[in-house]
């Protein structure tokens, strides 16, 4: 079962070490000089007015509702798409009716102006 | 085979086998990056008349070490305004799924070493293609929580970009593999090279190859993509606020994103092992592989130094209106004819 991924997860854990040691490589070698001024987050030399809690643009938030619409799109076509050879002209046909019923949401999402970025 | 929630694995060693040949892998996935660094400084500076690194070593062949061991040795540094824990994680999140994508690529079939056979990869999953995806989503986290744990403008702006635009462009790559699924029938990556003996997938389908590169340079923020850091316009975006070691796991990650996607787009579209005309002994597998990931980091270099910056409106409506439609009727054409001959 699991013996398979052995592979992958020797990957990850290896992974993981050589990650961590890039962080806490500073805290091991680097020197340590504090000033107040220095832990200011980068702000052009302005007085820094950063606190946490941004407010970002709306169109991020629809950009990120299509994603989930196309991307599940392409996740239920890949089965489809790997037994087509096999299955033939049925699943042919049901890849064209799913993929026509997705071309009507693109075209609606299209002319509400969802694409333009504002 | 019943492989339970977990998809099948194609072949598989004695567990010994497995570790030995994932921590050779890894060794060498890590020893790839300093090159291709080394090679894009030095092929960026012959592109603008000049030498680019030669002070450190023969013709400057150590100075990504250099650069290590100075990174390395930086003040460890944080923002007032981080998260320390978040702060802290990003890079290493980044780094780890790089890192675990590089396990899917073949670098050859089954080959006899030392009278034990060995898959020259890292893990050949049933859902190929899929393992790369699920890595590359974990990704984001990388990115988001390092622009948004620093607590500055300019990184949030930069990570909000950088996810935007990497969903985008996602569905648009996933999208351009479909017509490949279709022709060869298997999400395996060896099985998808072993279909291509004789025709490369990037000869019929071309389209689907062009999506897949534009959409490859925009997943691993290259430039004309690379939005995330326009550095004229965000100062570096997710790592304004970064130094030292942890600054350098995020640069260390973006070249084995570049890797890795190169290495996906040669198993798929440019025959992985397989070469025109001539069929190497096994032992040459690994070096055609190797050679062509190369060729494929010089054309990421190559754009680098010819095409300026796109704007970011311009990006977002390319991929939603120009490849993810493109890239749909890539797959019904492929799925006609599939099916018709």
């Amino acid at each position: 079962m699991l013996s398979g991924y052995l592979p992958a997860i020797v990957f990850v854990g290896l992974g993981a070490v050589v990650g961590i040691t890039f962080a806490v490589l500073n805290h091991l070698f680097g020197p340590r000089r504090a000033m107040p001024h220095k832990t200011d987050p980068y702000e052009c030399g302005l007085p820094s007015e950063v606190q946490q809690g941004f407010r970002f643009g709306i169109s991020f938030y629809l950009i990120a509702m299509l994603f989930i619409i196309f991307d599940i799109e392409v996740i239920l076509l890949y089965p489809v798409a790997i037994q087509l050879k096999a299955v033939g002209v049925s699943a042919l046909i049901a890849i064209s009716i799913f993929i026509s019923l997705l071309v009507v949401a693109f075209v609606y999402e299209w002319r509400r102006g969802a694409m333009e970025w504002k | 085979m019943s492989g339970g929630v977990l998809a099948v694995v194609g072949y598989t060693e004695p567990w010994y086998i497995q570790i030995l040949k994932s921590v050779v892998l890894f060794a060498i996935a890590v020893q790839i990056v300093p090159v291709v660094l080394l090679a894009e400084r030095k092929l960026l500076g012959r592109f603008q008349h000049r030498y680019g690194p030669n002070r450190v070593g023969p013709f400057g062949m150590a100075q990504p070490l250099a650069d290590i061991v100075k990174l390395a040795t930086k003040e460890p540094f944080r923002p007032s305004t981080s998260i320390g824990f978040l702060y802290a994680l990003a890079p290493v999140i980044s780094l780890l799924t790089a890192l675990a994508a590089f396990a899917i690529i073949p670098f050859g079939d089954v080959a006899n070493i030392f009278g034990q056979d060995v898959g020259l990869y890292g893990l050949d999953v049933g859902i190929g293609v899929l393992y790369v995806f699920a890595f590359g989503a974990i990704a984001f986290y990388g990115l988001m929580l390092g622009g948004w744990a620093s607590g500055s403008k300019y990184s949030f702006l930069g990570s909000m970009r950088a996810a935007a635009q990497l969903i985008s462009y996602e569905v648009a790559m996933g999208l351009s593999l479909v017509g490949v699924l279709m022709m060869a029938g298997t999400l395996s990556l060896t099985e998808i090279v072993a279909a291509q003996e004789g025709l490369w997938y990037a000869v019929p389908q071309f389209v689907g190859f062009a999506i897949f590169v534009i959409a490859a340079f925009a997943e691993t923020n290259r430039v004309p993509f690379d939005l995330p850091e326009a550095d004229a316009e965000l100062v570096a975006g997710y790592n304004t606020e970064y130094g030292g070691s942890r600054f350098a796991a995020f640069f260390f990650a973006e070249y084995v994103n570049i890797i890795v996607v190169s290495g996906i787009a040669v198993t798929i579209f440019l025959g992985g092992w397989q070469l025109p005309f001539i069929d190497p002994p096994g032992w040459v597998d690994p070096f055609v592989v190797l050679g062509k990931i190369f060729a494929f980091v010089f054309l990421f270099v190559w754009i680098r130094a010819t095409l300026p910056r796109l704007r970011y409106d311009q990006l977002m409506s390319f991929g939603w209106k120009v490849l993810l439609p493109l890239a749909t009727l890539n797959a019904l054409v492929t799925a006609v004819l599939v099916v018709a001959l």
